[in-house]
């Protein structure tokens, strides 16, 4: 792969994501004033000092949407990656065995699919306690379906496959099939999904905060942070718009750079997620 | 959806084959309710498998070990679940969802009221929506890979990526505080004129069909773009029919199916996305209703919208897989 084959589209995306870790990263040595410290006028306007003004506290919005991208990245990724693994891990074993593993399995994948994700969501969030482990744990269970179908229907294709034959001929256990001979040959259109799972993950959680089931306060966190000045709006105070881009931001960012892995590996079997 | 492909017993062979097409939507038919109930059991049972002592929750600090007592046996929590469950589900069936925790009134009363309105809001992007996508997604086939259809995609990817709440605050900023040309917060009430309903539940429709648009514009794209590399559209080309006489005639029609499915989906997503964008346009439906209850672990009142919105999903992807067996007779014999 050479840098300029990278279309235009691609670069921006590439370079949204590394911003976006980079004030992850380095929060506190490059906010200019605290998480929750209170440094103003409630609603004060934007100025030289206070680059997108203050909250519906008089915090610095600025400051807030940097720690706030940690937060949010943080819990985004967290739920992904255990998302993935689990759907991966379950529909490759799936497809690998066959039977009445696959069955059952994929039954009771349709059963988890066949409630919206947000509904099950907050049918679950209202009996757990609010804790943020339970609530990437609530995320990624409910995300991993989505990550089950599609690796069951790509690592099918693939375990009908010669090789596959071969190394079961030659006596390899399931752990030995499904990482070394499924997962290298689909990894293309995996990771693809991955980004996929990931942008749906940030628009997740930045859901489950407005609504004031996600992260809990004070702790910044772009979703959050929208619900906290949502009342300015009516008197025409766009504080609850900046966070709201960020998410936007963010979330077209990792689509862009989805669209260019899509179109890279658009040979192979892949598809995107119904979200 | 699910492939429902399993062959039934051996009497209803005969039936089978002398009405195909009914017996697979009939078979369709009792898998959805079977999955409904499946479903049910999984929101009462599940929800109460889980940790968390209600009754404790209920109480917050006052918790006293003979408080949490007599509230377990005042809301019948002392019972086993099975019980609890059969008798939920029969009140569900009479349509009795029980009282809520927090205020005490009917649950039924109240999903009465703002089904409705839910309905309502969605029906009515729905049908903004629909036509809309179908024709931009024809469109951007039509312009494949030319200025029109790279705008459509670029800005439908950008549209796909925002937050209902985002596009719904943007709206009201523009519209109702700036521009002072829509009204927020979308209070509907009984009795109120069609009209003014409508021109109340402007902006929260605006939202709805911007955010479910781009989706089903897409994918609409992507069924038509499918269809048009087959053999027969190059037939179409190589005799001579102009390019959109040839999308009209021949592309259209084999990609109804899945367009059927893709509107059907995106449906069912708009019934989801109406929680979001009620809380933004603080509408009276179903979605606040389940927000607020579950802020206040109200479980009576959770579990009765958790049910509705799950039987809502269940039917319109129901009748995606219904209209998709009646729209391609391939689907009709399943391997």
């Amino acid at each position: 792969m050479r840098l300029r084959e990278i279309p235009i589209t691609a670069w921006v995306g590439l370079f949204g994501i590394a911003l976006a870790l980079f004030c992850a990263l380095f929060a506190p040595w490059i906010s200019p004033y605290g998480e929750t410290e209170v440094v103003g006028n409630v609603w004060q306007e934007a100025d030289a000092q206070f680059f997108f003004g203050l909250d519906n506290l008089g915090r610095d919005i600025l400051s807030r949407l940097i720690f706030g991208a940690r937060t949010t990245l943080i819990v985004a990724l967290a739920a992904t990656v255990i998302s993935f693994s689990l759907g991966i891990i379950l529909s490759f074993t799936a497809a690998v065995s066959g039977g009445l593993v696959d069955t059952v399995f994929s039954r009771f994948n349709d059963l988890m699919m066949s409630i919206p994700t947000l509904i099950f969501a907050l049918v679950v969030l209202a009996v757990l306690p609010q804790h943020l482990i339970v609530l990437i744990l609530v995320m990624a269970i409910l995300d991993s379906t989505r990550v089950y179908r599609l690796g069951r229907a790509v690592a099918l294709d693939v375990a009908v496959m010669e090789f596959v034959e071969a190394a079961k001929l030659r006596g390899e256990g399931k752990i030995w099939i499904i990482f070394r001979e499924i997962l290298p040959n689909t990894l293309s259109p995996l990771l693809a999904e991955f980004g996929l799972r990931f942008a749906f993950a940030i628009l997740f959680l930045s859901t489950l905060s407005f609504l004031g089931l996600g992260i809990q306060p004070p702790t910044a966190d772009w979703g959050g942070m929208v619900k906290d000045n949502k009342d300015g709006i009516i008197f025409g105070i766009p504080a609850a718009l900046v966070p709201g881009t960020a998410i936007a931001a963010l979330a077209v960012c990792v689509n862009l750079v989805v669209d260019w892995l899509l179109k890279r590996t658009s040979s192979l079997k892949g598809g995107r997620g119904d979200a | 959806m699910s492939n429902s492909t399993e062959a039934g017993g051996s009497p209803a062979r005969s039936l089978r084959e002398r009405f195909p097409l009914l017996s697979i939507i009939a078979q369709r038919m009792v898998l959805s309710l079977i999955l409904l109930l499946a479903v049910s059991a999984l929101i009462f049972g599940g929800v109460e498998a889980l940790p968390g002592d209600f009754a404790s929750t209920y109480l917050g600090q006052s918790a006293t070990p003979e408080a949490v007592a007599n509230i377990t046996a005042e809301l019948g929590l002392d019972r086993p679940l099975v019980t609890r469950y059969f008798d939920w589900l029969g009140g569900v069936l009479q349509g009795d969802f029980g009282t809520s925790w927090a205020s005490r009134n009917s649950v039924s009363e109240q999903v009465g009221n703002r089904l409705g309105n839910s309905l309502f809001l969605a029906a009515f992007a729905a049908v903004i929506a629909v036509p809309l996508a179908i024709c931009l997604g024809m469109l951007s086939v039509h312009f494949r890979d030319r200025i029109p259809d790279k705008i459509i995609n670029v800005i439908s990817l950008a549209a796909i990526s925002l937050p209902e709440f985002f596009v719904g605050y943007l709206l009201i900023l523009y519209f109702a505080v700036n521009f002072g040309i829509a009204t927020f917060p979308a209070t509907v009430y009984q009795g109120m004129g069609f009209m003014e309903r409508l021109q109340t539940i402007a902006l929260p429709t605006a939202t709805l069909v911007l955010v479910v648009l781009a989706h089903m514009m897409r994918m609409t794209r992507a069924a038509i773009l499918s269809v048009m590399s087959s053999a027969y559209m190059e037939t179409a080309e190589l005799k001579g029919l102009s390019g959109w006489r040839a999308i009209v005639k021949h592309a259209a029609p084999n990609a109804l199916a899945p367009i059927i499915n893709v509107v059907a989906l995106n449906l069912a997503y708009l019934v989801v996305g109406v929680v979001v964008v009620e809380v933004v346009f603080v509408y009276p439906g179903m979605g606040q209703y389940m927000v607020d209850a579950v802020t206040v672990r109200d479980m009576p009142v959770v579990q009765a919208c958790g049910l509705i919105f799950a039987a809502v999903y269940i039917l319109l992807n129901m009748v995606a897989d219904i209209l998709a067996i009646i729209a391609n007779p391939r689907l009709r014999h399943p391997r």
